[in-house]
């Protein structure tokens, strides 16, 4: 383990805790940030230099401000008089623990555990994504294409006020 | 250079600290977020593979984060357009409070 990885993983996993622990919803939005851009240097400690600014300019640039929106549009900033955690928290606990060690337990135990030769830096140029999204993912593309759009205009129908559908 | 191990086990942690806030959070909102932790896991694991796979020139590992990020930016849209829009009907995005569908 190196030391920029171990400073990254601390700083991400810390975050994704406050994030999912603290109270007042606009903290827990601002650390969901920290972890947005730890993640993001993950992708650029794996020589994915594209996805790693796109992680940036999508999840902290667009989704984490759409958050502190819905946040501030449903009066969630004010602190909650009861408890955060549901009623059944303790079997929501126990799940995700008993996840976390299946999936610890196979990484550990599988082939993929054992050092061995990492391949050599490959070229993942901008120029050579686009060429790739232009030929062989053309048909991906213009099918995400089509989701944001049709995600676009029904979250925009769906947040319309239903004042008018209520009437007869 | 880090074992891809590490990475995974990164990843795992991620994956299940979303899965416990979704599961256990009364906001809906932050179960969203809890959501979008998971999502955000599975892209580090692409791209773990992806780097220490036999054929990295292939791009295959970018193209589907590429993708699932573009994914993942519409269902947070929707999602957050649902939840603005329960809060309108119910006054709450408690979701331990919206219990018109239980039997």
């Amino acid at each position: 383990m190196t030391l920029p990885f171990a400073i990254i993983a601390v700083l991400t996993i810390a975050s994704a805790v406050a994030a999912m622990t603290l109270r007042d919803l606009v903290h827990c939005a601002l650390s969901l940030t920290v972890t947005f851009a730890g993640l993001a240097a993950f992708y650029l400690q794996l020589d994915a230099q594209f996805v790693g600014f796109a992680q940036i300019l999508v999840y902290i640039g667009a989704v984490a401000i759409l958050i502190v929106f819905a946040v501030l549009l449903t009066r969630g900033s004010e602190p909650p008089l009861r408890s955060i955690f549901s009623s059944g928290w303790t079997v929501g606990v126990g799940i995700a623990v008993v996840v976390f060690g299946v999936l610890s337990r196979m990484i550990l135990s599988s082939r993929l555990a054992e050092p061995r030769e990492i391949p050599p830096t490959p070229e993942a140029t901008v120029l050579q994504i686009g060429d790739q999204l232009m030929s062989r993912y053309v048909l991906p593309l213009e099918v995400v294409g089509v989701l944001l759009t049709a995600a676009l205009i029904g979250a925009v129908i769906i947040a319309l006020r239903e004042k008018e559908a209520l009437k007869p | 250079m880090t074992p891809l191990s590490q990475y995974l086990l990164v990843s795992a942690l991620l994956f299940t600290i979303g899965l416990a806030g979704a599961l256990t959070r009364r906001n809906a909102i932050m179960v969203l977020i809890g959501i979008e932790l998971m999502l955000n896991a599975a892209n580090l694991n692409f791209i773990a593979f992806w780097r220490y796979g036999p054929n990295p020139q292939a791009l295959t590992g970018i193209m589907f984060v590429i993708f699932s990020i573009g994914v993942a930016a519409a269902e947070a849209a929707v999602g957050l357009a649902l939840i603005i829009s329960i809060y309108r009907h119910y006054q709450t995005a408690n979701v331990d409070d919206i219990t018109s569908m239980k039997g």
